[in-house]
């Protein structure tokens, strides 16, 4: 970095001095005091005079064919200014983030309960609500198609979506498949081979995104016959080319503006009520704001695959993994969203960070009439995590050795072969990871008489009866940015300029500030790279070129990178103004402290005296290296940028009697590559193990025969504050040489690592398999 | 919607009886949820916030004669002493906000299986009654015959609840609430249970495990007759365990999203001999103090 490499003068030190608030220091963020204080503008927050208030009628069905629309009472009511369906959609009635195949307003039929059927917009929200329940819709009911037997026996139970319908690799009811091989596969010579083989089956429930800002957004027509959105989104640019087909506008008429976002976690990369608002609002030439209810947001967003898994590894008596044979069947719902790209993940890392030289894996993700599911922090990983995790133990168990070790014998390491046949070509610490978290010190004993650290706290179920201890250890393994040939790219544009006297750099992307703190490093960034200390950030929208999307970990990398790029461009045109005007021929320049500086010349001029009023501005693209798609048979291929590793230690208290958990302490140890905001970093850890516990011990949206149960925070349960442990956090900070100051995606290895080690503790403490997650208490009682 | 807003009681009485289908609310906690869900369109909602009274109680030292709006809070802070089983189940509700407007009245008027103050309620002994008043005129109705159903009681469309008398506790009294979280979780199920050693027997209460809150007689009658009050020796071990049983069978649980019947029955068998031993020891410690 420039400036930590300046030498000479001593009256350069002060100077010299990376920013206070550069990379690798740990600004506060600039939202947060406003967060805090409940007066952070969300996107449910947005008003718009005139503004009328859009509402969408759901199917109550999973499955159904709608025989007529009735929606005359519905306009009927005062105060209502339109009643829309399928019919009245300009363009194409299809949308979809990998392919097409989920109707903007039900054409026909419904897949999956809470399809939207109509749309309503109204002076008022109840007004509006009053009048859906109006809306009129004969259904043929049909039965559902919901169980892995019934999807793959589509002649028996029907299709999903009809045969002809199906695009790209879909067939049956089966929208993606990727299968992997690698070595010898696994065939009867290869399982000869090992002295132990464990096989199971495991189970992963839906869990949910659970974010706190419900779908909302705000649609304003406007003059030129297009539409401006103020929307809480992940990926602005995805969101419009989605949009425009169906709004049949060109892109450049749709201007989308990212709103106040309350977490997102991958539940905000597909559209919610994007297209609802517009189409609402270039029919009424009003504009229209639409807010989700909680238990509409539930059928409002895809969520987390449930999945069934079967594992089956074999290892020598010295515990040497001699191959893995896995099948991952991942239940992706009425439509496709991003589920092709989660069989893959699934398929190349769901045979974890360890060398495994024989492997045969396939990963298939279903069409059904259950809610439909695609992204969510962990990508595919984490289902696959739970089952390797859970084999390595048994295996451990098998050869009677200890877990720890079973692991470390079989870490992946750098210069070591993935089963795609990649190989890891930056650090990948897993044995150093797991050895670290080994031996940070235990928590103290139980003290009961602390009701609040027992089992079922201040329920009052246990003044220390039934209590034992577990520990359990896991380790995981994530990519990061877009995998398998993606064109994936960020934009930024930085600009340098004098504002009251002192240089200003203003910072423009796309990228979605979801709560992840983009907003905060793209400031250090610049900081750091021109030597300023006063960052504006300008707020994301279409009129700058794509960031791709703030999910798979990737935007300090994607987006950080072009702010970088885009940043030492300014600071490039900079210097050769200098030289220009002033004959500068010095080869060690920096930007410092509001200077430009010479190692070995000192101070040659302010950069508000050489920005005067002739300001700077670059807009550069940053791609990482290309990968290439997975052959579909054999899952070879260079399919991953990066790859990010997470080593868990869980301490859990079990009231054996109850099945009540109380997770003690969660230990986090994490490769970064280089934290450019270690506050940021560790804040990412710990609300990823967070979400991690969540998975192991409560939280599921459970469908029965493709009907949600709980659709509400009553009753799917995130964790409160006396579910949430301490969670120590260890960085590692060993750079990949291949990303932007050798940083590391983190935001979701600890969800994919995590649960394992909960659920190891839990196993430890009761003697149960739990070959299900979350782990309920009837699991471990009766 | 009308919105009713008397200022005495008198005047909330009379509103009652001119408004046949006003929804009284108190703390609103669960008023407020149905109102903003759609669950519930009433004509009127008649706000008792304005009615000082029903957020006092008092004690004349044989019982204590609490306000229907008397918030958990307060309950937990003002009457852990003579209501210690109440006071325990109003720690395990909610959050601090709601504990700091739900209220017993409220518990009562929705009447869910769930609600957490039933089981302490009928664990405290024959003589609570729920005073409901109406321009007919007062009914003191024993809490045993209080519960008609699911999310059902005995109340008339025109009464309110103006209090409920609670004897002051003669013996240990607990209270357990099964959740699948550790804090701000709707029981799974819960159990209460009072020892009353002035006559020598025990009040019991299951919430969350049938389709009212009720008592487990059986196993109330059966501890009375093993349990050794002069002495207060040690419990024969099978003790607890006969009347985790009796407890069980007197539930009737379902299979729900919250949990299955066959937990629900292990789980009460459980809390049953749990609090039964915490009982027994506090009263052996009291014996032990007052010989
Ligand atoms: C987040 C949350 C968590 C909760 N957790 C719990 C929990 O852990 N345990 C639990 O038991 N409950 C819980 N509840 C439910 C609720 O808080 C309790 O039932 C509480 O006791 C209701 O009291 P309130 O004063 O708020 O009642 P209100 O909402 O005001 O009224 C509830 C019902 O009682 C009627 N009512 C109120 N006052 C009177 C009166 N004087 N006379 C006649 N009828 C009357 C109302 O008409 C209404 O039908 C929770 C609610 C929420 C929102």
């Amino acid at each position: 970095m420039t400036t930590r490499s300046i030498q000479g003068e001593k009256n350069l030190r002060k100077i010299d001095q990376a920013s206070e608030d550069g990379i690798g220091r740990s600004p506060l963020r600039p939202d947060g005091a406003l967060k805090v204080k409940g007066e952070f503008a969300y996107s449910s927050d947005l008003w718009h005079e005139d503004m009328l208030w859009g509402t969408a009628l759901r199917s109550p069905h999973p499955r159904a064919n709608i025989r007529s629309i009735d929606i005359s009472a519905a306009l009927a009511v005062p105060g209502v200014h339109a009643v829309l369906t399928h019919e009245d959609i300009p363009g194409s009635p299809y949308y979809g983030l990998e392919f097409a195949d989920q109707p903007a307003l039900a054409v026909g039929k419904v897949r999956h309960q809470g399809e939207p059927v109509a749309l309503v917009a109204a002076d008022h929200p109840e007004t509006a609500r009053r009048a859906a329940k109006r809306i009129a819709v004969e259904y043929e009911v049909l039965t559902p198609i919901t169980t892995e037997e019934q999807c793959l026996d589509p002649g028996r139970y029907g299709y999903v979506h009809e045969p002809h319908e199906y695009r790209a690799r879909a067939h049956g009811n089966l929208c993606h498949e990727q299968r992997l091989v690698a070595g010898l596969g696994v065939t009867d010579e290869v399982r000869a081979l090992a002295d132990v083989i464990v096989a199971g089956e495991y189970e992963v429930g839906m869990q949910d995104q659970a974010f706190l800002g419900p779908e909302s957004g705000l649609a304003v027509p406007a003059e030129d016959g297009g539409v401006d959105l103020y929307i809480a989104t992940q990926w602005l640019h995805v969101d419009r080319q989605q949009m425009a087909p169906v709004l049949a506008l060109p892109e450049e008429k749709i201007r989308l503006t990212l709103a106040g976002v309350g977490g997102a976690f991958g539940g905000r990369e597909d559209l919610s009520m994007q297209i609802h608002a517009c189409l609402l609002a270039l029919h009424t030439r009003r504009p229209v704001k639409i807010v989700y209810s909680r238990d509409e947001s539930f059928f409002g967003h895809v969520h987390r695959h449930p999945a069934r898994m079967r594992y089956e590894h074999g290892a020598t008596r010295d515990g040497k993994l001699v191959f893995a044979d896995c099948r991952i069947v991942l239940d992706g719902g009425a439509y496709a969203s991003t589920s092709a790209a989660v069989a893959g993940n699934a398929a190349s890392l769901g045979h974890g960070p360890y060398v495994v030289p024989n492997v045969r894996m396939q990963a298939i993700s279903l069409y059904s009439n259950n809610p439909p599911c695609g992204a969510m922090r962990g990508f595919g990983a984490v289902q696959a995590a739970f089952g390797y995790e859970s084999q390595m133990d048994r295996l451990a168990a098998a050869l009677g050795m200890d877990p720890v070790e079973l692991r470390q014998v079989n870490a992946l390491a750098q210069g070591d072969v993935m089963p795609t046949g990649q190989q890891v070509d930056s650090p990948a610490p897993v044995a150093e990871l797991l050895q670290r978290v080994k031996d940070r010190p235990l928590p103290p004993p139980l003290d009961p008489s602390d009701r609040r650290a027992l089992p079922g706290a201040l329920s009052n179920t246990s003044h220390g009866e039934g209590i034992v201890r577990g520990v359990g250890y896991s380790v995981g393994i994530k990519n990061v940015g877009f995998s398998e040939g993606f064109d994936d790219y960020s934009t930024a544009r930085v600009r340098l300029e004098v504002i009251g006297g002192a240089p200003v750099a203003m910072v423009h992307t796309a990228a979605a500030e979801v709560g992840q703190g983009g907003v905060t490093v793209h400031a250090q960034i610049a900081r750091t790279e021109l030597g300023v200390e006063r960052v504006a950030i300008h707020p994301a929208n279409t009129e700058i070129g794509s960031a791709g999307s703030t999910s798979a970990s990737r935007q300090t990398y994607m987006t950080g990178g072009a702010v970088k790029l885009a940043a030492e461009a300014v600071r490039e045109a900079l210097l050769e103004r200098g030289r220009r005007r002033h004959g500068w021929t010095h080869g060690d320049l920096a930007l410092a402290g509001g200077r430009v500086v010479s190692a070995s010349a000192g101070v040659l001029a302010p950069l508000a005296e050489l920005l005067g009023d002739e300001p700077i501005e670059r807009t550069r693209v940053h791609r990482h290296r290309p990968t290439v798609a997975l052959h579909p048979e054999t899952g070879q291929g260079f399919g991953h940028v990066q790859y990010s590793f997470c080593a868990n230690r869980a301490v859990v208290d079990v009231d054996v009697e109850l099945g009540l958990v109380k997770v003690v302490e969660l230990t986090a140890v994490q490769d970064v590559g280089r934290a450019l905001n270690p506050l940021a970093v560790v804040g990412q850890i710990q609300g990823a193990c967070t979400q991690a516990l969540g998975l192991a011990v409560m939280e599921e949206i459970v469908v029965t025969d493709g009907k949600v149960r709980n659709a509400s925070f009553t009753d799917y349960l995130i964790p409160t504050v006396l579910d949430t442990p301490p969670i120590p956090v260890e960085l590692l900070e060993l750079p990949d040489p291949h990303a932007p100051y050798g940083l590391r995606g983190v935001g979701e290895a600890p969800t994919v690592s995590a649960t394992p080690s909960i659920v190891a503790a839990i196993r430890q403490a009761t003697g149960k398999a739990l070959n299900r997650i979350p782990v309920r208490p009837e699991h471990l009682t009766l | 919607m009308e919105f009713l807003r008397p200022a005495s009681w008198d005047e909330a009485l009379a509103a009652m009886a001119e408004h046949p289908g006003a929804l009284p609310v108190s703390g609103g906690t669960d008023v407020m949820v149905e109102l903003n869900f759609d669950l519930r369109r009433p004509p009127a909602v008649l706000d008792l916030n304005r009615v000082a009274e029903l957020a006092e109680w008092s004690s004349d030292g044989a019982s204590v004669r609490l306000g229907a709006a008397v918030p958990y809070a307060r309950i937990i802070d003002e009457l852990a002493g003579p209501l210690p089983g109440l006071a325990t189940a109003a720690r395990t509700v909610g959050s601090p906000q709601i504990r700091n407007r739900g209220s017993v009245g409220g518990n009562l008027g929705a009447a869910s299986p769930a609600g957490d103050a039933h089981p302490p309620l009928l664990a405290a002994g024959r003589g609570v009654r729920v005073e409901a008043h109406s321009v007919r005129g007062v009914r003191l109705i024993p809490i045993d015959e209080f519960y008609l159903g699911v999310k059902r009681n005995c109340l008339a469309p025109d009464e309110l609840i103006r209090a409920v008398r609670i004897p002051v506790a003669d013996g240990p009294q607990q209270f357990s609430k099964v959740g699948t979280r550790n804090a701000m979780v709707i029981a799974v199920c819960a159990f209460a249970l009072a020892l009353h050693p002035a006559d020598g027997t025990v009040g019991t209460g299951i919430g969350s495990a049938a389709p009212t809150p009720r008592r487990a007689p059986e196993a109330e009658e059966y501890l009375r007759e093993s349990l050794d009050w002069t002495s207060g020796g040690p419990l024969d071990p099978q003790v607890p365990l006969r009347f985790g049983e009796l407890v069980a069978a007197a539930a009737d649980p379902i299979d729900d999203v919250r949990g299955t019947a066959a937990y629900r029955r292990h789980a009460l068998a459980v809390l049953a001999r749990r609090t039964l031993a915490w009982c027994w020891d506090d009263y052996r410690e009291q014996l032990g103090r007052t010989a």
